[in-house]
């Protein structure tokens, strides 16, 4: 009937390469923290169909490329009082290379674990005079989706010692707890099930190193706290908001649990 | 006395003239994980029992299991066992137990328990992601339980 385990299972031998140039690792080896939960990391990239893996491996073929050049042109773009862009500070926006694959990262200042989105927003408010942007607005999304190709092909390398432990942990928490009527927790479909089929959707590892990406239902960018209130919402539970503190926490561990793997971010979904 | 007992131990429902009685997720009594009194005063039909398990906001069973005599549902999962031959291996207060609560069965499952109204974190109204009101419906209904647990009764090995 239907699916046969093996068509289940992540792509044996699929290579992703972008643009026919930037060659991106979608295995590997678990960090030994996993305590052996996951043992070989893949990528969802594997998990998805043939012409959806494809749309990834072109920039002219991928949605979200669209949304990415208005990011780089807004990158340029003197925005506020103080009459600044971002590349007043920053310059080419290649400096941005490997910033995205250490998010959320503790801020010492703000004593606090940020998102790329705060960074993004402290940036605005506090040095450009601009206005804050909304966690998931489409201009929100086009900044995070250009300074994430930056990291394209980088290792994850999010920071989990020090003053991180603390947010790992909660993280960690929330990971295993079975929220909502249906008392599913994350684990539950990307720890216990990944590579299995949850009705017409091939479960993978849940990792976050593709995001933002473009979701082809929703013809639209996706950010990863966007993606967490989806899973939450479906498993009958109330869901915490994007840019809460708990969805800060559950970032830093899931991206945790992909090291190993490197940023792909625009991925595409279906 | 005895009618007041058996009153204060249900629910009762008035539909579209009909009075019946049934068993709220509270009141149920557990032999092990089996339930061997219906939920309801209506004996289960196996049809609607069939819709059931196959519509997302109701059972959606085949989200995570195979049903072989179900040709017709596209799309079925794998997370638990097919569900085949389910009536052979397990009795009907058996089977019943597993619906209600298929934890006091097998413990930890991924399963949810589609009558149980209590004792979850962070519950929500149905998937809006929005908080649960105060008087949570179970995902299914006594009599839903009951259709259920007649489809699968048809599943003989
Ligand atoms: C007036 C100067 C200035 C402008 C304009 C500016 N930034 Fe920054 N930005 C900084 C400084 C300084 C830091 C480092 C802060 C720190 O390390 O505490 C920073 C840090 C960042 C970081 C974190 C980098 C890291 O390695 O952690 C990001 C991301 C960022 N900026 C993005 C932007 C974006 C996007 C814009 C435009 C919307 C922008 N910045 C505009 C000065 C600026
Ligand atoms: C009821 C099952 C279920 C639960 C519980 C669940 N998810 Fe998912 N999740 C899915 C499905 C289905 C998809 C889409 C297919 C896939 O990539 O697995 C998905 C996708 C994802 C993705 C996108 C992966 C990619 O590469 O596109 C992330 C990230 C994710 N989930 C994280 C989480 C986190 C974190 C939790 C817990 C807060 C969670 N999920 C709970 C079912 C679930
Ligand atoms: C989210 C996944 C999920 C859903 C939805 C689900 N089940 Fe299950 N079910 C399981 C798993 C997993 C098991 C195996 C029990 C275990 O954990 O050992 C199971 C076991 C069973 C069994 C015992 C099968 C056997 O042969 O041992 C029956 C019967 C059953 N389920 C019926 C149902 C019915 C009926 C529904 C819908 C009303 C349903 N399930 C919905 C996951 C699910």
């Amino acid at each position: 009937l239907g699916m046969t385990p093996a068509l289940a299972d992540p792509h044996p031998d699929a290579e992703l390469v972008v643009n026919g140039e930037i060659t991106i690792p979608t295995r590997g080896t678990a960090p030994a923290y996993l305590d052996g939960h996951l043992t070989e990391l893949y990528s969802g990239w594997l998990f998805r169909e043939d012409e959806t893996r494809a749309m990834q491996m072109d920039d002219f073929d991928n949605p979200a490329m669209v949304f990415t050049d208005a990011g780089l042109e807004a990158w340029d773009t003197v925005e506020g009082t103080e009459g600044k862009s971002c590349a007043t500070c920053h310059h080419e926006i290649e400096s941005m290379a490997g910033v995205r694959a250490a998010m959320p990262k503790y801020n010492e200042k703000a004593g606090d674990l940020w998102s790329l989105e705060e960074y993004i927003n402290a940036c605005r408010t506090e040095r450009m005079g601009a206005e804050k942007l909304k966690w998931n607005s489409d201009k929100m999304k086009a900044m995070t989706l250009a300074l994430s190709i930056q990291s394209r092909g980088m290792p994850i390398s999010v920071n989990i010692d020090g003053p991180s432990k603390p947010y790992w942990e909660q993280g960690r928490e929330i990971y295993y707890t079975r929220y909502g009527q249906l008392e599913m927790s994350c684990a539950n479909c990307h720890e216990d099930n990944w590579g299995n089929m949850i009705r017409a959707d091939h479960l993978s590892q849940g990792h976050i190193n593709a995001f933002p990406v473009y979701r082809l239902k929703d013809a639209g960018v996706v950010s990863i706290h966007q993606r967490f209130v989806g899973c939450v919402r479906d498993t009958r539970a109330e869901t915490f908001e994007a840019g809460s503190p708990e969805f800060k926490a559950l970032e830093l561990y899931v991206a945790s649990r992909g090291v190993g793997l490197a940023i792909e971010g625009a991925g595409v979904r279906p | 006395m005895l009618r007041h007992a058996v009153f204060a131990a249900c629910a009762v429902t008035v539909l579209a003239g009909q009075t019946w009685a049934e068993i709220a997720p509270a009141d149920i009594v557990w032999q092990e994980g089996a339930i061997a009194q219906p939920l309801a005063d209506q004996p289960g039909d196996p049809e609607s029992g069939k819709k059931i398990m196959t519509t997302n906001a109701l059972g959606n069973c085949v989200a995570c299991h195979l049903i072989g005599t179900m040709p017709d549902v596209q799309f079925q999962g794998n997370i638990g066992p097919a569900l085949d031959g389910a009536a052979s291996r397990y009795t009907e207060a058996q089977l019943r137990g597993i619906v209600v609560d298929s934890k006091k069965t097998f413990e930890g499952t991924e399963m949810p328990a589609m009558y149980k109204t209590s004792g979850f974190i962070r519950p929500g109204n149905a998937y809006t992601g929005k908080a649960a009101p105060a008087d949570l419906p179970p995902i299914l209904s006594a009599q839903q339980i009951e259709d259920v647990v007649a489809y699968l009764l048809t599943l003989k090995e």
